[in-house]
């Protein structure tokens, strides 16, 4: 067993795992934070997509231990006060989403490419959300959602 | 799937580690940023007793310059190589060709280092480190000793690290004023190339001086197109570019699977060869 420290959605949690222990069954099954699914389980599919330090992972392709000392956050993380991210509201304005399988992850991948690049092209949105796959929208209002998003801070 | 089970150590140094690796018997293995390894691991493909994770040692990762040649620390992970301001302005074809690997998420945890020692044929980046000439530096029990980029990948998933040896640096030359392009052919947005090609060109007076084109899947390791790269010299329109691309796939032994037959891979390098050289050379 290894001990492991780490921030989830602003709270810190100490335990100790099994090394094998992959990022996203601690997060689930450890800490009940179900929001994130398993999709692929190959590093394909995207939709297990988490915050670490800053930059977006794939948490299906990541061990606990590795992430030790780090702070994630989680889709669930994303709401204050019960208010969505203005990412998650395009989403739900936008109807971005069918089944919704793939959803947090895809606004895992958004939000990290609207880090990098604040007023992306579509062209840049498709190129930046190329590691998470949607079987049902045919992905046009998932471009549109993040699209919306950066014209809302161009117009604020 | 759930991994086996294994030991796991985290040092903080590369002495550390390479002891740590000796010290961990014949089935220990690193862990760099484990985008191969993990997937592995799940498959149930690997069963390593021991991990000794990388991801702390910090002297494993940045660039930096020595006199005509980077030196990028092999834990540097694809993110960092490809947003450094250094590989962007001296080593123009490994930041392009890295900006194609994967997808962000990915980039974000996988290394230089990680994927060179993981020695896919397939990989974009070892064909790109074997057309810039680099040079793999290793350390192990026995001291440091440099490899040669057309010595390291030996076969299939094989390198000429000895299982002691830990890949520490990746060291390619600058290529201030040559032209450069990576072009990768595959079916669906992420996917291993079914071929790829790293063309670097240097013009002189109107013509190719010297071109050199690294090849990814069409063998058991990345080659070099050794007789295109030679008919490539001293060409000087599209035509005599074209021509030279005909023998992009000589002495090459691409495999059979279900992305394509071997004279299938043979048709795209010579395709890609002649796409990546005209828009290396500036002539696309």
């Amino acid at each position: 067993m290894t001990h492991i420290s780490l921030k989830v959605d602003g709270t810190t949690y100490e335990d100790d795992v099994e090394p094998r222990l992959l990022l996203i069954h601690y997060l689930r099954d450890r800490l009940g934070l179900t929001g994130t699914p398993i999709g692929c389980d190959t590093s394909n599919c995207g939709s297990c997509t988490v915050d670490l330090d800053g930059e977006s992972v794939k948490s299906c392709s990541l061990l606990a231990v590795q992430a030790d000392g780090g702070e994630i956050t989680t889709v669930q993380g994303l709401a204050q006060d019960g208010e969505l991210s203005e990412l998650q509201k395009a989403f739900h304005a936008r109807h971005a989403l069918q089944c919704g399988y793939c959803t947090p992850g895809m606004i895992m991948a958004a939000r990290d490419l609207l880090r990098e690049h604040p007023h992306p092209t579509p062209d840049e949105v498709r190129h930046g959300l190329e590691g998470n796959l949607c079987r049902c929208t045919g992905y046009q209002n998932i471009v549109r959602a993040v699209l919306d998003v950066s014209e809302e801070e161009v117009k604020a | 799937m759930i991994p086996p089970a294994f030991e796991y150590a985290r040092p903080s140094s590369v002495d550390e580690a390479v002891r740590t690796l000796a010290d961990g018997g014949e089935d220990a293995k690193f862990l760099a940023g484990g985008q191969s390894l993990l997937p592995l691991l799940r498959m149930r493909l690997a069963f390593p007793e021991l991990l000794v994770d990388l991801g702390r040692v910090p002297e494993l990762r940045g660039v930096r310059e020595d006199d005509g040649t980077l030196v990028i620390g092999a834990m540097t992970t694809h993110h960092h190589v490809l947003h450094d301001p250094l590989v962007r302005r001296h080593a123009g074809l490994l930041a392009a060709a890295t900006a194609t690997v994967a997808d962000p998420a990915v980039r974000h945890r996988g290394t230089l280092g990680g994927s060179l020692a993981h020695a896919d044929p397939a990989g974009d980046l070892p064909a790109v480190v074997l057309a810039m000439d680099g040079e793999l530096v290793a350390v192990g029990p026995r001291g440091r000793r440099v490899i040669p980029a057309r010595e390291f990948f030996v076969d299939y998933l094989q390198t000429a690290l000895a299982p002691d040896e830990l890949l520490v640096e990746v060291r390619v030359p600058k290529t201030d004023g040559w032209g450069f392009k990576y072009e990768k052919f595959h079916r669906v947005a992420q996917a291993w190339p079914i071929v790829g090609v790293a063309a670097l060109v240097r013009r002189d007076d109107g013509h190719i001086a010297e071109a050199r084109v690294g090849l990814s899947n069409m063998g058991s390791t990345p080659l070099r197109a050794a007789t295109a790269e030679e008919a490539l010299s001293g060409a000087s329109d599209p035509d005599a570019v074209a021509r030279a691309a005909e023998e992009a796939a000589d002495g090459t032994r691409p495999a059979q699977d279900t992305s394509g037959s071997p004279e299938y891979r043979a048709h795209l390098a010579r395709v890609l060869t002649k796409r990546a050289v005209l828009a290396a050379a500036g002539m696309g």
